[in-house]
């Protein structure tokens, strides 16, 4: 070869290196693929991955307390909350100064409410006291020891000083404890009392319920696939559109109309008596619980499940079918052997979507699930929209991105996701 | 596998069958065919002529709007496929491609309730037969697609199907292994003493492979012979022009005697031609003659045979054959076809030559 | 070509339409409960307001969870909301975390016809320098006259007798008005509930009342639920605000009768938050002054059953606007509805609102 120099490295024909020279030439058509791409990554990165990260950050975060009390926080670093008694009075005194400059700015109520996510009554005893304190000449009224003691008994129990000095601290792994119905105390983690233990049951029911709602999507959604794929253009394209016309209706206007239908005055329960099947008295609870949820998510997420299961069912040739029964099966043989071997890519995508969008579904739940049919989503809700822990919500929220992910993970080394067909 | 003592009986057996998918118009028109056990007959045609909805009704996957089909004597239009006992291989092979190439022949012995140690014997056989007998543990997507074919035949014949069925096997191959493939799967076939029903719409194949051939098209059997008398005789001008090369001269039948007719062709030019399918005088006809019985010169010709006079347009040389375009009587796509010799000779175009040929091979059939 | 003309002449239209939007005519934002009650503010206040002065109302109906959103509001910076419709308690937790305005009700709002500077004529209502007293309304129970049998219901504890009114009840998803009654059917005396509600016992004695009603009661999150479970004859009885139940009876006229016993007097009123801007800022007082004037407060009692919180008013307070008859008898103030009734300690709520209220959501989702 003429090509090549010394170190018998290939050269182009006007003698550079030729790794260099395809290098140019291919950089070129990278950068034009990146500028190509570039809108819908800036859109990521912006809509997803900040706010996923935002997330992430908000659940270990806890700046409150040592922002708004930082004289206190200082000061409790000398204290032994383990000793069982009550702080000495200098440390009264920075919390009297912190609690009347908290209070000037309104900010008290801030780190009440922090406070109260971990000891029940510190949103009151922070709102009292700080009315209390906005009077207090700081450089005369000493000691405030007794003063911060009348101004709310709370005070003078070690209780509270020990929370706070718990969670004093700018990062915490408080709010991943309380998911997992624990809590950080100064002996370290231990779990809530038994009438506050909900957020692990609310996950196991989350966990069983999306369960449920994807073999009920699979059990209801491969009939529908299979005629989608199977009967003629004709009226497989009308029944595409009984398919996807609940896409096109408002969630919001779906959920209700479940509840029209099964509510106990309902459609389903009128025809019931009608029919003479049900008593007159003995209506059948079918809403507010965790049957109306299933049903309703059911008929919600059905189209996720049958669209993927369909582009696969359509890669699948009659002639399988055919060659099975020419070659002595049974239909229902030619089926389990032959057929549905080959739709499981499709039901295991249909079923991915469906597991990881119910686990995460909130607004159905929320309108027709009731006490017992709502999901761990629902009390992220409630964490955002009510009570303002958003700590908690994150924590939880990062909680349901690992449970997805660690799903996903299981899925591909038990399936593979390359056997996950969203089409041909 | 069984013996030949029936070889004349009927095996398989359509009997004024009838198909119709819409209700107005029928695909398979009134077919009647019976073969012998151990034929393989071909049916030919063009997409559309009903062919494949033949072979479908026989598998099982269609039923007949009217008529019988029956096997070894008894009527199979109310057994299910799966109980015909029929082998197929499918155009796209449709191995299942889930399963690798051993338990897919297993498959039908699996349904079949045969034991285990049975079935491995019967499908290393099987593979074996089809010299495949290193790929059982493979998939069917690691297979090209020769390898692929040969399994397809493998797992249609493992459970030792009287009557296979092969719905164009061989259309997916390239030329050269199609051509390989003919060979083996009528060696086995003969080897088994199968019976076999090949549809395909390729002539070549239709010839070279079968005892019988049936010319579909339109909905019915236009001819059904053995590949030499389909060739040699077609019985209408479909058959001619769909078998093999040909050229057509029209013209108008003046007389018909002693097995000869006399056509006018339409430049006003007589012929005399084998009244193939012309009753009477005066009916139009279609003259057909194939590309290699035409002769230039005289002394080849039968004595007394007409001769036309024809005009060279165009000469191509193909190696083993010369092809020579002309124009005969208004036709410009007249072709003679002359094998390489010494002594043939090469036309120029513009060359005005007189050609003729036998009257026997001269056909006059239906316009 | 073609092509890319309508898309420029769709864009400027767009465009134009939406500075048009921003600039010709002046729009705010007001939340309320929505129903029968945004209704009557819309025909009182809004309507009028806005042909007097061309500003656009917006409805928004998250009053229930104002305290919430304006705390979210101001964590992310971004206020869109003019002016709330909130009750007593809120206003007043609002106004402790500075993201309600205090407000000169002397200057800032309208004197009563004859002269009386605001403050004296809501008079005890103010119980807030952020708040702007509209209407005094009560949590009531409605029951179906159909579902209670011979023995319709006369005290507030039929909501936890499920013996003789079985079925289901639909109660607020909330501490507020729950917890009370709860005590108050425990055999609490009414002095002593605030007080016992102050302590962690207190609380649990009320939830503990309420775990024996739990598995009956569906949980309402907007005011128009229980009127529509009633309707639907899905509940037997249910709590909601005195003027939904009117709507239901008089407008409606479903089989459903008001319970007047042991209903929770409550305030509702506007706050302003603060941080808007000085322009959205005036606005604002300039609408808040207006719909809280002697006559306009009058005005709404002719739509909805809530009395007003001027003593001016009350004189006006007329005929339902389209129904005819008489409001005067259908207010919770009116005194043969007041025999029984209970004062809710806006206070206690203020300061206590966080505390109980995650309790109760806990116990809630157990």
């Amino acid at each position: 070869m003429s090509y090549t120099n010394e170190d018998g490295a290939m050269l182009t024909a006007d003698g550079q290196p030729l790794k260099r020279s395809l290098a140019t030439a291919l950089r070129r058509q990278k950068i034009r693929a990146l500028l190509l791409i570039s809108p819908l990554l800036i859109f990521v990165l912006i809509t997803f991955l900040f706010p996923i990260g935002s997330m992430l950050f908000r659940s270990v975060e806890n700046h409150i307390v040592a922002e708004i009390l930082p004289d206190t926080v200082v000061a409790l670093a000398t204290w032994d909350g383990k000793s069982g008694e009550l702080p000495d009075e200098s440390i009264y005194a920075a919390f009297a100064g912190d609690i009347q400059r908290a209070a000037i700015t309104k900010s008290h109520t801030r780190v009440g409410l922090r406070l109260n996510y971990e000891k029940s009554g510190s949103a009151s005893l922070f709102k009292k006291t700080a009315r209390q304190a906005k009077k207090w000449d700081l450089e005369t009224d000493a000691p405030f020891k007794e003063k911060l003691i009348a101004a709310h008994k709370g005070w003078g129990e070690v209780e509270i000083w020990q929370t706070l000095k718990t969670h004093s601290s700018r990062y915490t792994a408080g709010y991943f404890l309380n998911a997992v119905d624990m809590r950080k105390t100064q002996d370290g983690p231990e779990f809530q009392p038994e009438n506050r233990q909900i957020l692990i049951k609310l996950f196991q029911r989350t966990l069983i319920m999306s369960l449920l709602i994807t073999l009920a999507c699979i059990t209801l959604g491969y009939p529908v696939a299979w005629l989608l794929a199977n009967l003629p253009r004709r009226q497989s394209n009308l029944l595409m559109i009984l398919v996807l016309l609940p896409f096109w209706t408002s969630l919001l206007v779906r959920t209700s109309a479940w509840k029209v239908m099964l509510q106990q005055q309902g459609v389903i329960n009128d025809i019931l008596v009608a029919l003479g099947m049900v008593e007159e008295t003995g209506r059948l609870i079918m809403i507010n619980n965790q049957f109306g949820t299933i049903v309703a998510m059911t008929h919600i997420l059905l189209p996720f499940m049958i669209l993927p299961m369909y582009s696969v069912m359509q890669t699948i040739q009659p002639t399988y079918l055919q060659a099975a029964k020419s070659l002595g099966a049974t239909n229902w043989t030619a089926f389990w052997r032959v057929y549905f071997p080959q739709s499981v890519p499709g039901i295991g995508a249909g079923s991915i979507l469906v597991f990881i969008l119910s686990i995460g579904y909130y607004i159905t739940p929320e309108i027709v699930g009731g006490n017992k049919g709502v999901f761990i989503s629902n009390r992220i809700a409630y964490h955002i929209f009510q009570s303002m822990n958003w700590g908690l919500a994150a924590a939880l929220g990062t909680i349901l991105l690992a449970i997805v992910l660690i799903l996903y993970w299981a899925y591909d080394k038990v399936v593979g996701i390359d056997n996950v067909k969203l089409g041909g | 596998m069984k013996s030949k003592t029936s070889e004349n009986d009927a095996f398989v057996t359509f009997d004024r069958v009838q198909k119709s998918y819409d209700g107005l118009s029928l695909v398979v028109k009134d077919l009647n065919l019976s073969m012998p056990r151990g034929e393989f007959l071909t049916m030919l045609g063009p997409s559309g002529s009903g062919k494949t909805t033949c072979l479908m009704m026989l598998a099982g996957f269609e039923t007949a709007t009217h008529g019988d089909i029956m096997l070894d004597g008894t009527s199979i239009n109310n057994i299910p496929p799966h109980k015909r006992g029929i082998g197929m291989v499918f155009q796209n092979y449709a191995l299942f491609p889930h399963m690798t190439v051993a338990e897919n022949l297993a498959f039908p012995l699996e349904v079949r309730k045969i034991g285990k140690s049975e079935r491995e014997a019967k499908v290393k056989r099987a593979l074996e037969m089809v010299q495949m007998g290193d790929f059982g543990g493979r998939r069917p997507a690691q297979l090209s697609g020769g390898q692929q074919q040969r399994v397809a035949l493998a797992r249609a014949l493992v459970f030792e199907a009287e009557l296979v069925l092969m719905d164009e096997p061989l259309g997916a191959l390239d030329k050269q292994l199609r051509e390989h493939m003919q060979f083996e799967i009528k060696r086995i076939a003969e080897n088994l003493g199968i019976t076999v029903v090949y549809v395909t719409h390729d002539q070549t194949e239709a010839l070279t492979m079968s005892d019988r051939v049936a010319v579909f098209n339109d909905g019915r059997i236009q001819q059904l012979a053995p590949p030499a008398e389909l060739y040699e005789s077609p019985q209408n001008s479909f058959v001619a022009q769909f078998i093999g090369e040909n050229n057509t001269l029209d013209g108008l039948v003046k007389e018909i005697s002693n097995g000869m007719a006399l056509v006018q062709l339409d430049d006003g030019k007589m012929i005399n031609c084998n009244p193939v399918n012309v009753t009477k005088a005066g009916e139009r006809t279609r003259v057909s003659i194939r590309p290699e019985r035409v002769e230039f010169s005289k002394d080849r010709m039968e004595p007394g045979a007409h001769t036309l006079t024809a005009e060279v347009l165009e000469f191509i040389y193909m190696g083993d054959m010369f092809r020579t375009r002309l124009r005969v009587a208004g036709n410009d796509n007249f072709i003679v076809k002359t094998r390489n010799a010494p002594n043939q000779v090469q036309l120029e175009p513009g060359a005005h030559v007189e050609i003729g040929w036998l009257p026997s091979d001269c056909r006059a059939l239906d316009a | 070509m073609k092509f890319t003309k309508t898309v420029l002449v769709t864009v400027a239209l767009s465009l134009s339409t939406g500075l048009a939007s921003a600039g010709a005519h002046e729009e705010m934002t007001i939340v309320s409960w929505g129903g029968a009650y945004s209704k009557s503010q819309l025909k009182a206040y809004h309507e009028p307001y806005t042909a007097m002065t061309g500003v656009t109302i917006i409805n928004d109906e998250s009053a229930g969870t104002a305290v919430a959103k304006l705390r979210a509001m101001k964590e992310a910076g971004n206020l869109t909301w003019d002016v709330v419709d909130v009750e007593a308690g809120p206003a007043m937790q609002l106004c402790d975390e500075g993201l309600a305005m205090e407000i000169d009700h002397d200057t800032m709002l309208a004197a009563a016809p004859d002269g009386t500077p605001a403050s004296e004529d809501f008079g005890s209502f103010i119980v807030s320098p952020c708040f702007i007293p509209q209407i005094v309304y009560s949590y009531t129970v409605g029951y179906r006259n159909d579902m209670v049998g011979s023995t319709p219901p006369t005290s507030i504890c039929a909501i936890f007798d499920t013996e003789t009114y079985p079925g289901k009840r639909s109660l607020k998803k909330g501490a507020l008005s729950n917890m009370e009654w709860a005590l108050l059917c425990d055999g609490v005396a009414k002095a002593d509930i605030y007080p016992m509600l102050e302590t962690a016992e207190g609380q649990d004695q009320a939830l503990a009342k309420l775990d024996t009603i739990k598995d009956d009661v569906i949980w309402w999150s907007a005011g128009a639920d229980t009127p529509q479970l009633l309707a639907d004859g899905e509940v037997v009885m249910g709590s909601t605000f005195n003027g939904r139940l009117f709507a239901l009876i008089e407008e409606q006229k479903q089989p459903v009768s008001m319970l007047w016993d042991g209903q929770i007097y409550d305030l509702d009123g506007w706050i302003i938050p603060t941080g808007l801007s000085p322009e959205r800022q005036a606005r604002a007082l300039d609408y808040v002054k207006f719909a809280t004037d002697t006559q306009r407060l009058a005005d709404q009692s002719k739509w909805i059953s809530y009395g007003p919180t001027r003593a001016s008013s009350a004189p006006l307070v007329d005929k339902h606007a389209e129904l005819g008859i008489a409001m005067a008898p259908h207010m919770p103030t009116d005194p043969a509805n007041s025999n029984n009734t209970f004062l809710m300690n806006y206070a206690f709520w203020a300061d206590y609102k966080d505390d109980v209220e995650s309790k109760f959501q806990a116990w809630l989702a157990k």
